[in-house]
């Protein structure tokens, strides 16, 4: 897997994608299908290496809660940056299923999509191929502020207003 | 109207300069075609026939004088000094330069105004009845709520990329003047017998390729919950509408799919996890929104005609068929609003001038308290006129060409721009209205038939709602050549869909088969009262149907 833009920086990535355990170190960081992780669950557990998980767009947030405290990272994989789908998946697995782990986008991943899927719970990113990452950097800050409750910022803004109000803030 | 705090504003002027980028690096051949295409139509820009196509939004349909200025000297500086009003209370320029948009959009941001999800496959401009706050049958004042939902709703990190467009409309008078019944999202804001306030939620309706009038998925719902509530129908539309095909990607098809009733016990189930959460409304944020909203100071005025109106209205008489046609019941006592009919015969509907844009500016500030309306009709309207100033503003108005006494008669047609402008349309709209028009320029006649809504749209995206016309013509497009396909007996309140007469006629053969329609209908009233729809309902299509083609002249093509 190429490089992953974490905290707003580019660092290494540790996982390896695999489709099966054959051959595979138990200190591997790996990344398995959600089949993999049904059938292997126990023997996934037992391995000393993290684990991750690969989810495509149209896959179900409620089925893979189960796995979720034996995970050290969910994918989305974005076959297209349009589809919207994977933005529920990453505010389901935050908001309401209480993943912790990090939460990464890939495929067609670009600074246009940055904004919206930060504030979604996506913490990790990997770039399509191509990109500029000093570029694409720029796309978390293109907003300064936003109006809905959002995973990056629990509380709308029309009730930030209102604190701001009542500590005598200008709104 | 709301004003922008420093906040909003702030947004909108990120949101020009991510724009201002785009385009840059899109022009610097750094984003792909295909990748700028959703990045631009999210701004309200198309690429079109002639040029680009900006799509404006006037949230809720109100605007301030100055706005209308701007838009005024965004028209001649970078149009061809015309706008088009639109039938979802937006305007469009339909000859801008890409280049030039960054800069149209900075400008539009100095008097808070966007053209944020004008377009693209997100949540869209929310409309409104063009009489909120100021009709005499209303409930409930709308525009807070619809207020609260543009700010919702723009740029919602989770809902910019749905299957398909979203459009929600509010409506809060006894009568239906936002179309509720045929969005994807209609609310109905009810006060329950407490007085709560409250919305009837419908949700699945709309016109395009496959019309259909929404379903009640919940009949009262408090208005702290209307947000919490909007999401759980997005996140299930989000999750599950279809993404295969774009023509069965709207909500109608999943409400339908799934069952009206599997679809409200999805919708509650998704609601129960969300219910009381962070995004329930709190009354500070009404009160804050209504604060921002200028509120005309309305005088004390005597109730009932003052004298200048009562001789007006013995005196003359286009006086006073324009006062019957164009001019609307007020909640404040000396007060009246004027709708400007944009449907004189010979322009095309819905079009006005930069000079007919200022000018209506002036008449707002002069008569008014400096706010117009947009209508879904693409008419203008002057909320808050006194009644003793209605002669003096009526004969300005005649000479803006703007004083058609023709509102909900069968010339005030609604009319998408069609194949003139639109790369989408399959046929023109514009000329074929013009044609009818032509043909019913005689205002006796039009005032014996009645009251009659005729819609035209030019391609089966239904964008000049002919499918809740009395009568409807879509235009299709037949092995390259233009035709039009007739309903009739469609209505907008209650909504109701029109049926197809039968074949679809040639361009000269419209006004001819309108004109049977109409034959048919006068023929058949059993009063004056009795309008066209009710005629349709009562007799069906087949005495319609039987005249238009046993026209000796209408030459009858079949698909």
């Amino acid at each position: 897997m190429p490089d992953v833009i974490r905290n707003r920086r580019i660092e290494t990535d540790s996982f390896l994608r695999v489709e099966s355990l054959d051959g595979v170190a138990p200190d591997a960081d790996v990344l398995v299908p959600l089949a993999l992780l049904a059938t292997q669950r126990d023997v996934l557990q037992a391995r000393s290496g993290k684990l991750g998980l690969w989810l495509e767009t149209a896959d179900e947030p409620v089925e893979v809660a189960q796995y979720l405290p034996l995970l050290d990272l969910v994918v989305v994989h974005f076959a297209s940056f349009a589809d919207g789908r994977g933005h529920s998946i990453a505010r389901l697995l935050r908001e309401r299923h209480g993943f912790r782990g990090e939460i990464r986008a890939v495929g067609d991943v670009f600074k246009e999509t940055l904004f919206y899927l930060s504030r979604c719970g996506f913490d990790a990113f990997v770039l399509r191929p191509g990109e500029s990452v000093e570029e694409a950097l720029k796309g978390f800050d293109v907003f300064s502020e936003a109006y809905q409750a959002s995973v990056e910022r629990p509380s709308p803004l029309f009730r930030r207003r209102q604190a701001a109000v009542s500590k005598g803030l200008p709104a | 109207m709301y004003q922008y705090d420093e906040i909003d504003q702030r947004i909108v002027d990120e949101r020009v300069a991510q724009f201002r980028d785009q385009t840059r690096r899109f022009l610097a051949g750094q984003i792909s075609e295909d990748d700028f295409r959703p990045l631009r139509l999210q701004n309200g820009l198309y690429i079109q026939r002639h040029a680009p196509m900006l799509r404006v939004a006037i949230p809720y349909g109100v605007l301030a004088s100055r706005q209308l200025r701007k838009l005024a000297h965004i028209a001649r500086a970078y149009d061809r000094g015309t706008g088009h009003f639109s039938t979802r209370q937006n305007i469009q320029f339909n000859w801008p330069q890409l280049e030039q948009v960054p800069d149209i959009l900075a400008e539009l941001a100095t008097v808070q105004m966007h053209a944020i999800q004008t377009s693209g496959n997100c949540v869209r401009n929310t409309t409104t009845d063009h009489f909120a706050g100021v009709a005499a049958d209303e409930l409930i004042d709308p525009r807070v709520y619809c207020e609260l939902i543009r700010q919702w709703s723009t740029f919602h990190p989770e809902f910019a990329f749905l299957p398909r467009k979203f459009k929600i409309a509010v409506n809060g008078a006894l009568e239906d003047r936002a179309a509720t019944w045929v969005h994807d999202i209609g609310l109905h804001a009810v006060r329950a017998d407490d007085g709560e306030i409250g919305f009837r939620v419908i949700v699945g309706g709309g016109l395009g390729r496959t019309p259909m009038i929404g379903t009640v998925v919940r009949e009262f719902l408090p208005w702290r919950h209307l947000l919490t509530y909007l999401e759980a129908i997005l996140r299930v539309y989000n999750r599950y509408g279809r993404r295969d095909n774009k023509h069965k990607a709207r909500i109608k098809i999943l409400v339908k799919a799934m069952t009206p009733e599997r679809f409200q016990r999805e919708v509650e189930a998704e609601w129960a996890q969300l219910q009381d959460g962070p995004n329930t409304v709190v009354e500070e944020e009404l009160a804050r929104i209504e604060a921002r909203m200028l509120r005309p100071r309305y005088e004390n005025l005597p109730d009932g005609a003052p004298a200048e109106l009562q001789r007006a209205l013995q005196e003359e008489r286009a006086f006073r068929r324009w006062h019957e046609r164009n001019v609307h019941a007020h909640q404040v006592p000396g007060y009246a609003s004027v709708v400007l009919s944009l449907k004189a015969t010979g322009r095309a509907p819905g079009d006005a001038t930069a000079e007919q844009m200022d000018a209506v500016a002036d008449l707002a500030d002069r008569y008014g308290f400096g706010e117009i309306r947009v209508s879904h009709e693409q008419n203008l309207i002057l909320p808050d006129i006194r009644q003793a100033d209605l002669p003096e503003l009526h004969a300005q108005l005649k000479a803006l060409g703007f004083a058609t006494p023709n509102i909900g008669l069968l010339t005030n047609i609604i009319s998408c721009p069609g194949g003139d402008f639109c790369s989408l349309a399959n046929a023109r709209s514009i000329p074929v209205a013009q044609a009818i028009q032509q043909r019913f320029d005689d205002l006796d006649r039009l005032y014996d038939i009645g009251e009659l809504d005729l819609n035209i749209s030019g391609c089966m995206n239904a964008c000049g709602h002919h499918h809740v016309g009395n009568i409807g013509i879509l235009g299709v497009d037949k092995h390259g050549s233009e035709f039009y396909q007739i309903t009739i007996g469609g209505s907008q309140a209650p909504a109701r869909l029109g049926r197809v007469i039968g074949p679809s006629l040639g361009h000269e053969e419209v006004p001819d088969a309108i004109e049977a329609l109409i034959g048919v209908y006068l023929e058949a009233r059993l009063h004056a009262e009795e309008r066209f729809v009710d005629v349709v309902e009562r007799l069906g299509l087949e005495p319609f149907r039987e005249r238009v083609y046993a026209q000796p002249e209408a030459e009858v093509l079949y698909a």
